[in-house]
């Protein structure tokens, strides 16, 4: 419990730094008000919004200010659509977490298993192939390896709908793209954890004592081959979440990926500002669950 | 005293020959290595010697000549090996050009990155305290926000181009090394010659680059090579979103998102790029990997 109340002290300041970076990115970089009035505008015009914006105050009292509503929940309005940045972002994170659950899901269907096997079967054909496909994975462009499956599966078979979101099948091919590429990872990962496992001598007195091979695979070397892996999967978060932005752009999927890779294209950066606020809250929500599922599920680990 | 001095010289470049001479041989015996080796350098010559190799000019348009199918396929035509895109261009020509691009921003991302992270690393690790906070909360912050995103925005603010692609890219992929160099720093910090270094008096900017910065450098190296393959496809992916490479420059990022709206009627504008970074890659990863069986068996997956 202390524990988890010092690592969430120890987040302030990197949040505090989130939003320093994201209010020197767009407050200082570019001029906002040029962004929003039309080339026409006069000078005077320009000036006024400028004025009622309080962009002409020293810019320390500019971040504080800027601090003060996020504080309140105010990110500003979207011009695009007229309305508080803040929950048109919160609108479109379901779309956003199915498809990351799913892709996990994808993943760990295909990690799992062959991780285990091809640790187990180590340099056999079978590692070679499930190791060689891992290598490939990791160097397929996702969004490549997504064109490819709308090509097979929904152009030239008609299995599944090319873009959009609604049925179950809509989200088979997006799951597909994003899963792969975190199984791939994360198949090299069970792999590696597991042989250092298998190597360890409560292992080899479960064969002593004639155990059958499959419950040491399962019982004993799978759940302590898991320790590593969670955490590095929960440390995937802002892979998958980097993911789902390109994958919804190939995909059309009305998720928060979308949305901001449109809200970026159209320079709408009230919108860019709450959702980068929003999925770094989350990143580092899922690190901290990282390091308390490591903590469970080894209780050996103990911090200072 | 000089002649003692002179053999050890001369005993060192004999050791330095004798593994290179060892690396080469190694690098023959190892067959992922060698095939790392043949990819990239395929694609450097690609790179280089590309007005020589394309048949067309990769960004002349033909409206007549547009979307036509690879040369073996029906209505293909001979002149064009790979097929055409939405505007008539020659796709082999694209990819050949191509290649500069993702080389050239693989390479040039990946030193500003290396440079920024190794300074940054080392004097966190070596002068703690305040220094280290400051950088390693940096470091924290940048890694809750993803990668490609940290990009967009910088992009959408400084507009897209080149230079700025590369400072992107650079600017924020340098946290991998900050860590590495930071905790490598950490463990050869409380080794005994760097105390009797700073016993006898040495200069800290002498202790870090005589006795600290030659035992990081390998490790820094494999991961810097791991780190093209990763740049190479942060920039497609940066282009294929439309905020990278521009035309008419070529990019095969550029090239997947002509296909990936063509992808209904024609296959081949979107195929041919994919296969030509996810080959390149695969080399880059090849070698990166070999490199890191050969120069740092301490590093596992």
């Amino acid at each position: 419990m202390k524990y988890l109340v010092q690592s969430m002290i120890k987040t302030i300041p990197v949040l505090l730094l989130i939003t320093l970076i994201v209010f020197l990115l767009i407050r200082v970089t570019g001029d906002p008000v040029s962004l929003m009035l039309p080339e026409t505008a006069t000078e005077e015009e320009r000036d006024s919004l400028r004025e009622s914006m309080g962009l002409n105050e020293p810019l320390p009292i500019q971040y504080f200010s800027y601090l003060g509503d996020l504080m309140t929940g105010d990110f500003g309005d979207s011009f695009r659509y007229n309305t508080d940045a803040l929950s048109l972002v919160l609108e479109r994170l379901p779309a956003t977490f199915e498809l990351a659950i799913a892709s996990m899901v994808v993943a760990i269907i295909i990690s799992v298993p062959l991780g285990i096997l091809s640790a187990v079967k180590r340099n056999s054909f079978f590692d070679l192939f499930i190791t060689g496909g891992a290598v490939l994975g990791k160097a397929m462009p996702n969004f490549w390896l997504g064109i490819m499956l709308i090509l097979f599966l929904s152009v030239t078979f008609q299995i599944f709908p090319v873009s959009g979101r609604g049925t179950l099948g809509h989200l088979v091919l997006p799951a597909i793209t994003l899963g792969t590429g975190i199984a791939a990872e994360m198949t090299r990962l069970i792999r590696s954890s597991m042989l250092e496992i298998l190597e360890q001598d409560f292992i080899r007195t479960a064969r002593s004592k004639g155990l059958r091979e499959s419950i040491i695979v399962n019982k004993h070397a799978f759940r302590n081959a898991l320790i590593p892996v969670v955490t590095i999967m929960a440390l995937q978060t802002a892979t998958l979440v980097g993911g789902t932005l390109i994958t919804e752009t190939v995909f059309a999927w009305p998720g928060l990926g979308q949305l901001l890779v449109q809200s970026v294209n159209l320079r709408d950066m009230a919108v860019v500002q709450a959702a980068t606020f929003i999925i770094a809250i989350f990143v580092i929500l899922s690190n901290l669950l990282a390091d308390l599922i490591y903590r469970f599920l080894d209780p050996r680990i103990k911090y200072e | 005293m000089t002649q003692a001095s002179e053999t050890t010289i001369n005993q060192q470049k004999g050791v330095a020959q004798s593994s290179f001479r060892k690396l080469a041989t190694r690098l023959f015996r190892s067959k992922t290595g060698m095939t790392g080796l043949v990819i990239v350098m395929t694609v450097i010559l690609m790179a280089v010697f590309a007005p020589l190799l394309a048949q067309h000019d990769p960004a002349q348009t033909n409206v007549v000549d547009r979307l036509l199918p690879p040369s073996w396929s029906e209505g293909g035509s001979p002149e064009f090996l790979l097929g055409t895109d939405n505007l008539g261009r020659d796709i082999l020509s694209r990819i050949i050009y191509g290649s500069r691009i993702s080389l050239f921003i693989g390479v040039s991302a990946v030193l500003l990155a290396g440079a920024i992270g190794m300074a940054l690393g080392l004097i966190a690790g070596y002068y703690g305290k305040v220094w280290d906070f400051v950088i390693m909360r940096t470091v924290d912050a940048l890694l809750a926000i993803p990668n490609i995103l940290f990009m967009l925005i910088i992009l959408a603010v400084l507009g897209p181009s080149l230079t700025t692609l590369i400072l992107v890219l650079g600017g924020t992929t340098w946290v991998v090394y900050a860590r590495m160099v930071r905790s490598e720093t950490l463990s050869i910090k409380e080794r005994d010659y760097v105390k009797s270094a700073k016993a006898i008096g040495a200069k800290d900017f002498r202790i870090i680059m005589k006795y600290i910065l030659p035992n990081v450098i390998s490790s820094f190296i494999v991961i810097a090579t791991l780190n093209v393959a990763t740049t190479i496809i942060l920039e497609a992916s940066l282009s294929f979103l439309g905020l990278g490479i521009q035309p008419p420059d070529v990019s095969w990022g550029l090239m997947l998102s002509d296909g990936r709206e063509y992808i209904a009627t024609s296959w081949w504008v979107a195929t041919f790029p994919g296969i030509a970074i996810t080959i390149t890659v695969l080399g880059v990863i090849f070698l990166g990997d070999w490199l890191r069986d050969v120069l740092d068996p301490k590093i596992k997956e």
